[in-house]
């Protein structure tokens, strides 16, 4: 496995919120829960292609915001029986950085 | 068998004309799984007394449970033929089907099943000590398992010259029983042998369900038809007197002569039919009689054989020969639990009971009766009818709408709230709906009137039983019946489990009623009480009003303080975020702590999402007003920016369409105008006329009105969203009827302000909720409306449900007479509301939180980081 890639500084993404990154031509939205862990999918909607950072979060899943599909943000299935997105592993490291690998987990 | 039913049967000549292919002449041996002598067959023998639909049926069921394999199949049929539909015997007679299309199983059915048919044979004597069956052509066969369905025959009442001096059946007289009476009827009826100077006459006794059948059946052959009924209305059995006249009159139109109240007394002619004579009326002249006066169970081989027989066969709950080990009936030949039944659904459902029995597939399988709903087309009139033709009770509710002049008669008995019979006549749109209530006791709509109609509301509670498989149901998602149908099969027992795992009802919402029938009925009634229902929110287990109550008790002024002390182990849910985050906006206004990763994205950028992820900005046109400067402003605008698509909107706005997530603060910048909130569950826009300035009709000034209140209430947060508009005289120009609120000005200064109105997923007119003499007024009371609206709505329930739901009447009295000393409070909410308003587009100055106006676009490049 690769040693990941640093997409900078956690404080980037809001609490509760995601944003999006290109990381290793992958697409990938990195979304910072309000208990301040990480989790990390691919970002683009496999139903219509909505983007998935801009969904609305909790602790446990993800709302894209064009049709309302749920995805778990640990496993990226979904559960509302669209197809899957990828889950990346995700880390902060001790700068406060957020690392992550795209070999999918 | 009794001389009764050999008169009733087919005489030999017509037989020569009858299509092969379901006749023979003897019996159908089995073509397999013959063995060669001597080898013994370990099966059991099945022999089954009666090839109708019954017998046919349990046959079926029974193979359908791996019955080929138990038992060695022989059946004895009256009548030389297969197995046909006798339900569709009135339409072989009037000519819309042949007597080719009604066979259900032809006689190649019986031979690839391996059943042997006697078919013509009648069995005349059962021994049921050394089990056999006594055949009339001398055939004597042994049984394991013996089933009875020997259905019934037509009643003939006692009436003179019924019969030749000889005892045959007068030349002219019918029944309507068998497809061999259907033919005999026909035939006479084309008889070339008629005198063709007068029309021909035909009598029909009975006006039951039958009766009228032939009637109607024999009009088609240009015959003039007297119904002659011994009861007091049509049908008695199916309904009570008031649909009975109607039904009368609906008869009547068609060209049938009715007497009701009298019996015909005697048949007239010597060697054939020449009349009828009534009991009070004159004799009536005809070619031909068709006593179709009700049924009698065939029970004749079952009493000579010393079985248990009142009124029919008696059966117990598994459709057993009362004290018989071995011997079984199913059909109309039955009486269970003192019922005996003419139609078709339950002897369906007995045969389904019977063969699990016989077969063993489940030995607890019980029959406990059926309940009776009949949909038919009776002489060209829809007729449907179940329960109890009227209330027996005094705490009976009945309903009842009559429109004779149309043929219209709906009458409803509701017991405990619970639907216990109905009536249909002449307009059986809303039959399966009510079927279901009747059949699963569904909790009915408070407006009774909605039981029998379709009211302009949300919701079609059309028949999700009659929808195709791959009908639509979520028109927004696409969703069908089957997918949801799957989803309740696949173990999801609550309307929000369904609507969770196929997004139906996710889209606009207005399916949603359907959804939930769909479910229901998917569920067969078996659908869990959905605690969440009632929840404001999914996640928070609290109405709106206790969730509110909570909010203030506990001082809480955020999203997360609402999940962390409220929520079942203070979990998140993001899909309550939005509406908390709505409803906390609206009760704290400026005290309100936003957090924005509660905000569904539009809130969090202030514009509508589009489906390729970028946004459409639609700046603020108070009243659909503008300008030079604002019209060249937005020109230079969608110049600069490239902008796709530039569209009027419906609200009178101009929509720029296509921007980027990360050009919206620069958008806004250049355009330099407020946000027209075009994007949120809030107050979006009042739409108006002209106003009479300009318009010639106008009598109000609805243009200078709808600016004021677009100012006064831009961008508040609601439930739903609003949409407003003012027109400034009757003709309604701005389309304030079908609004959120709208205002309409009539002559003499006044104003008209109509609540609850809609125009998209749903049409529905306002209601009218007060007449007022000055548009301040028109101000104060629809902020007060407004802002009741957003305290007592549930979340995404639009005013044209709101208002109905709470009933306009009580809006009226809280929004304009104060009746409950309201007034004051709602005022000084939306008073607040208002003041706490602040221009969102002024947020592209200083980005509220990092990277608010980042791309999240798969489309673009995305920031790229350095590789480790």
């Amino acid at each position: 496995m690769n040693a990941g890639f640093n997409l900078g500084p956690v404080d980037q993404i809001p609490f509760g919120e995601g944003r999006a990154f290109g990381v290793d031509g992958e697409q990938v939205a990195v979304f910072r829960l309000r208990d301040g862990s990480l989790r990390a999918l691919s970002a683009v909607c496999p139903h219509k292609g909505g983007p998935i950072a801009d969904g609305t979060i909790d602790q446990d899943l993800v709302l894209c915001p064009l049709h309302q599909n749920a995805f778990s943000l640990d496993t990226g299935c979904s559960t509302t029986g669209a197809e899957p997105l990828t889950s990346y592993d995700v880390q902060m490291d001790n700068h406060q950085n957020i690392i992550l690998r795209t070999a999918a987990r | 068998m009794t001389a009764v039913t050999d008169k009733t049967q087919p005489t030999s000549q017509h037989k020569g004309q009858h299509n092969a292919q379901h006749r023979l002449p003897g019996p159908v041996p089995a073509s397999k799984g013959k063995r060669p002598p001597g080898t013994r067959d370990a099966r059991r023998r099945l022999v089954v007394i009666g090839n109708g639909m019954a017998g046919a049926r349990a046959v079926e069921e029974i193979l359908a449970r791996g019955g080929a394999e138990q038992f060695t199949i022989t059946m004895f049929g009256d009548e030389p033929y297969g197995n046909y539909n006798r339900i569709m015997l009135s339409h072989v007679l009037s000519g819309e089907e042949s007597d080719a299309d009604i066979f259900l199983n032809s006689l190649h059915w019986y031979q690839d099943n391996n059943i042997t048919l006697h078919a013509g044979v009648r069995v005349e004597r059962i021994d049921r000590f050394t089990k056999y069956v006594f055949a009339n052509n001398g055939h004597v066969v042994p049984y394991d398992v013996l089933i009875i369905a020997t259905g019934s025959q037509s009643f003939m009442p006692p009436m003179d010259g019924l019969y030749t001096p000889s005892g045959s059946i007068k030349p002219g007289v019918f029944t309507f029983r068998t497809i061999d009476d259907t033919r005999n009827m026909v035939k006479h009826a084309q008889d070339e042998g008629h005198p063709s100077d007068r029309r021909r006459r035909a009598v029909v006794i009975g006006g039951g369900l039958l009766g009228l059948e032939a009637a109607r059946g024999l009009q088609s052959h240009g015959i003039d038809v007297d119904v002659v009924h011994s009861g007091g209305h049509l049908m008695n059995a199916q309904m009570g007197p008031d649909g009975g006249a109607i039904l009368r009159r609906s008869v009547e139109a068609l060209g049938i002569r009715v007497h009701t109240g009298s019996r015909t007394t005697a048949v007239l002619g010597t060697d054939k039919v020449t009349g009828v004579r009534l009991r009070d009326r004159p004799d009536i002249d005809c070619d031909m009689v068709v006593v179709a006066a009700g049924i009698r169970p065939n029970v004749d081989v079952a009493v000579l054989s010393g079985l248990h027989v009142e009124r029919a066969i008696v059966v117990d709950d598994q459709l057993r020969v009362v004290d018989e080990d071995d011997i079984y009936a199913v059909g109309e030949c039955v009486q269970h639990r003192g019922e005996v039944y003419g139609l078709v659904a339950p002897l369906w459902e007995q045969a389904v009971v019977l063969a699990n029995h016989v077969t063993g597939a489940d030995s607890a399988a019980a029959y406990l009766g059926s309940r009776i709903a009949t949909k038919l087309k009776v002489a060209g009139v829809e007729v449907a009818s179940m329960g109890l033709q009227g209330p027996e009770r005094e705490t009976d509710e009945h309903i009842v709408f009559s429109e004779p002049s149309r043929g219209v008669f709906k009458s409803i008995v509701i017991r405990d709230n619970k639907m216990v019979g109905a009536t249909l006549l002449g307009d059986s749109r809303k039959v399966a709906y009510l079927t279901q209530a009747f059949d699963k006791g569904l909790p009915l709509p408070e407006e009774r009137i909605a039981l029998m109609f379709d009211l302009g509301g949300p919701g079609e509670e059309q028949g999700v039983a009659e929808l195709n498989d791959d009908a639509q149901v979520c028109n927004c998602n696409g969703v069908s019946k089957k997918s949801l149908v799957d989803a309740v099969k696949g173990g999801c027992n609550t309307v929000a489990g369904a609507m969770d795992a196929t997004r139906a009802g996710k889209g606009c919402g207005s399916c949603k009623l359907l959804v939930k029938q769909v479910v229901e009925w998917a569920a067969d009634g078996d659908v869990a009480e959905d605690p969440a229902a009632s929840y404001y929110v999914p996640g928070v287990p609290l109405d709106k009003a206790s969730l509110m109550a909570a909010i203030r008790k506990q001082g809480l002024r955020s999203v997360s303080s609402v999940f962390a002390a409220l929520a079942p182990g203070s979990a998140e849910d993001a899909k309550s975020k939005m509406g908390l985050a709505s409803l906390m906006k609206m009760m704290l206004a400026d005290q309100y702590i936003d957090e924005r990763d509660a905000r569904f994205i539009n809130d969090r950028v202030h514009a509508n999402i589009q489906r390729d992820g970028t946004f459409s900005v639609v700046p603020q046109m108070k009243g659909g007003v503008t300008s030079v400067q604002q019209l060249r402003r937005i020109a230079d605008v969608a110049e600069k920016h490239n902008i796709p698509l530039i569209k009027l909107t419906g609200g009178q706005r101009i929509d720029l369409l296509g921007v980027p997530k990360e050009d919206l603060p620069q958008v806004w910048a250049d355009l330099d105008m407020p946000s027209g909130y075009a994007y949120g569950k809030s107050f979006r826009t009042v739409k108006t006329c002209v106003g009479k300035d300009f318009c010639r009709y106008g009598t109000g000034d609805s243009t200078r009105l709808g600016i004021d209140i677009e100012s006064r209430f831009q961008g508040i947060e609601a439930p739903a969203k609003l949409k407003l508009a003012v027109s400034g005289c009757p003709r309604n120009c701005a389309e304030s009827l079908v609004k959120d609120v709208g205002v309409v000005a009539v002559e003499g200064g006044r104003w008209e302000i109509y609540v609850g109105g809609a125009a998209g997923a749903h049409i529905r007119k306002g209601d009218l909720l007060a007449t007022v003499d000055d548009p301040e007024e028109v101000k104060v009371l629809t902020g007060r409306f407004m802002q009741y609206y957003r305290e007592n709505a549930n979340w995404l329930e639009r005013t044209y449900s709101f208002v109905p739901r709470v009933g306009i009447d009580h809006i009226r009295a809280v929004v304009v007479d104060d009746a409950e000393g309201l007034a004051d409070g709602l005022d000084a909410a939306m008073q607040a509301s208002v003041d706490s308003y602040m221009d969102p587009w002024t947020e592209r100055d200083d980005p509220l939180t990092p990277g608010q106006f980042r791309t999240s676009l798969p489309l673009t490049v995305l920031p790229q980081v350095p590789v480790r």
